[in-house]
């Protein structure tokens, strides 16, 4: 009961995290990032390397983030500023091919075998004894993590000028602009934040999974993107919270359903969330009387 | 006379379905496959147009329809002493019995349709990323359970021993027919119903159109268009999982499709041709080909990065499509150049 609470906060955690990660660039651009699962892959295998070459652990982590980072730089530059403005299924399926070309790329260099990271092996050891002895040190982090991420986020963006601003195109783009708000300049920083958010759930889901292949966190970001959409894309808090319940529900179906119905745990979980759309489509979490989302 | 003059709209997909098949037909015997696999992903990509082309909302969940009549259609057309040996936990009713490849066609088609309709019932109330991620909850489920539930499928092993009747002409045929039904729905007072909810779904309800009955409308035609293709799928490769009609191929036929134009039926038949075209062309000169006295050796896995860079760059370079959405017309003949200042 215990490990099954704390498993399903920690899956919520991370499913959190990448929830404001998609949600953030969302706001901004009004484009659904399907390839960010791929900035986690390759987060995570710039900590595999690092193992691998035995870099300090600090290093590798340095370098994840760096890496995580600048690949997001590098797809806003190359893909999402020349396609601002496109209809949502073009960017949606623009950030497809990437998603592939990037797992192609993991796949024809690291082939489809899986890599060994290491990173804080303590932090797979149980809490303590008793029945603490089933709850991993890294629940505990992973939801300190998100705890500490998402305060942090929050008071970027409803304290600092740049946070308003962003904010502000959020909510509307084209009036944002007129009334002075720098269009790369909140875009760029809704893109890096996402990366730092990815990286940071590359080193949390590789701790818990030291096996990296070219389709790590692939389903996570599914699971994600459709609990985003269900919590209701329009408000990052709302997003966020999706993404949570997403990570809680599945977490829980997995702990607890009886092993004859544990292989039918996707079919649970999406037919929630094809109910939970019908009944809101709006969004689960989104005010009574908000219109659904709707991309202009 | 208005018929006459869409023609053009069908003839000239058909026609370039009609080369696809000609250059197969005298292609070395080893290429062969690469043209049946085109043809057959023509009617892949048809059958997702004729939903997400004309209603504007993007659905995820088609690769669903195909999947289960790919998986009818093989299933039915293996012999039943051989059904009894490898899958013996099927439902009696799919266990023993058998039917032709035509026959085989047809029911895929239906149970797409049936699937389809029942699906689209309530989910076609949606709009937006709230259908977009509905119809993939659809496409979930039914991998998931395709993959375990043994009474109806194989489950997690390969479906093995279904007759290739997908042959050339078949293909041709299968793929000609994907395009007629679209050009015709097209044509209909439906299709213009869907497309005017697409451009203005108010002001389309205020003329009386139910946003709802036309979407489900299309959406069974789709159904049936994808079981059908999926069977044409089936009979092609002679082997199926569950996998193989599962994500890959969603994001590869989406691609095709929104490469091609979303917005035509021209452009699903060429975004379709191409990709697949490319696909195929990379996956050979993996093994190494000439091409104009030029050898052309690639690393193997090169044609999935490459694919993916030609993806994004054609998007980039022009986001509505090679086509931009246009279907194609004839040039028209002036008797009398009209210069029109156009007040834009």
């Amino acid at each position: 009961m215990l490990q099954t609470a704390f498993n399903a906060l920690a899956l919520g955690s991370v499913y959190a995290l990448m929830a404001v990660g998609i949600g953030l660039v969302f706001g901004v651009l009004r484009l659904v990032n399907f390839a960010y699962g791929q900035l986690i892959m390759a987060g995570a295998y710039t900590l595999a390397i690092g193992s691998e070459h035995n870099w300090p652990q600090w290093a590798s982590i340095l370098a994840c983030f760096g890496v995580v980072i600048a690949l997001s730089l590098l797809m806003e530059i190359g893909l999402f500023r020349p396609l601002r403005g496109a209809s949502p299924a073009t960017m949606l399926v623009a950030t497809f091919a990437v998603a592939f070309l990037l797992q192609s790329i993991a796949l024809l260099k690291f082939g489809p075998l899986v890599k060994t990271a290491s990173i804080f092996p303590g932090l797979f050891d149980p809490i303590g004894h008793g029945q603490f002895e089933t709850v991993r040190k890294i629940t505990i982090v992973a939801i300190a993590c998100a705890v500490v991420a998402l305060g942090a986020l929050t008071l970027l963006l409803g304290k600092t000028t740049i946070g308003l601003h962003m904010r502000a195109a959020s909510m509307d783009f084209r009036t944002a602009r007129f009334i002075g708000v720098r269009a790369n300049e909140v875009v760029t920083l809704a893109v890096v934040l996402s990366g730092i958010l990815a990286a940071a759930v590359s080193v949390i889901l590789v701790v818990e999974d030291p096996f990296v292949e070219p389709q790590f966190a692939l389903r996570d970001t599914i699971i994600v993107l459709v609990g985003v959409v269900v919590g209701g894309l329009d408000r990052l808090w709302t997003a966020t919270l999706g993404g949570f319940a997403i990570g809680v529900v599945t977490s829980v179906f997995t702990d607890e359903l009886s092993s004859a119905h544990a292989v039918y745990v996707d079919s649970f979980v999406f037919g929630l969330v094809i109910l939970v759309l019908l009944l809101r489509p709006e969004g689960l979490f989104a005010p009574f009387g908000a219109r659904p989302v709707e991309r202009a | 006379m208005r018929l006459a003059s869409r023609l053009p709209e069908l003839l000239f997909p058909a026609l370039l379905v009609g080369v696809t098949a000609l250059l197969g037909s005298v292609t070395a015997q080893s290429n062969e496959i690469h043209f049946r696999t085109a043809l057959v992903d023509v009617a892949i990509v048809v059958g997702l147009y004729v939903f997400i082309g004309n209603s504007g909302v993007l659905s995820f969940g088609q690769i669903s329809f195909v999947a289960v009549g790919a998986f009818l259609a093989g299933e039915l057309t293996i012999s039943t002493a051989v059904k009894r040996g490898i899958m013996p936990d099927l439902f009696p009713i799919l266990r023993d019995h058998s039917v032709g490849n035509v026959e085989s066609l047809l029911l895929a088609a239906g149970l797409g349709a049936v699937f389809a309709f029942l699906v689209g019932l309530p989910l076609m109330r949606l709009s937006g990323l709230a259908a977009g991620i509905a119809t993939f909850a659809v496409l979930g489920i039914t991998h998931n359970v395709l993959f375990n539930y043994t009474r109806i499928g194989p489950g997690a092993t390969a479906l093995t021993n279904i007759p290739e009747t997908t042959s050339l002409v078949q293909g041709m045929v299968g793929a000609l027919i994907a395009i007629a039904a679209p050009w015709l729905y097209q044509l209909s007072r439906f299709g213009r119903m869907l497309r005017a909810t697409r451009e203005d779904p108010a002001a389309a309800q205020a003329v009386g159109v139910s946003i709802h009955r036309q979407r489900l409308l299309a959406f069974t035609l789709s159904g049936a268009l994808c079981g059908f293709a999926g069977a044409l799928f089936v009979h092609q490769a002679g082997t199926i999982t569950t996998e193989d009609v599962y994500l890959n191929l969603t994001f590869l036929t989406l691609a095709m499709l929104v490469v091609g134009g979303v917005g035509s039926l021209l452009g699903a038949v060429v975004g379709a041709l191409l990709i697949s075209g490319l696909n195929s062309f990379l996956t050979t000169a993996e093994s190494g080909v000439h091409v104009f006295g030029l050898k052309i050796d690639l690393t193997d896995g090169t044609h999935l990065v490459v694919l993916g860079v030609v993806m994004a760059l054609v998007l980039v370079v022009r986001p509505s499509g090679l086509t931009g959405g246009r279907e194609f017309r004839l040039p028209r003949i002036r008797w009398r150049r009209q210069t029109v200042e156009a007040g834009t």
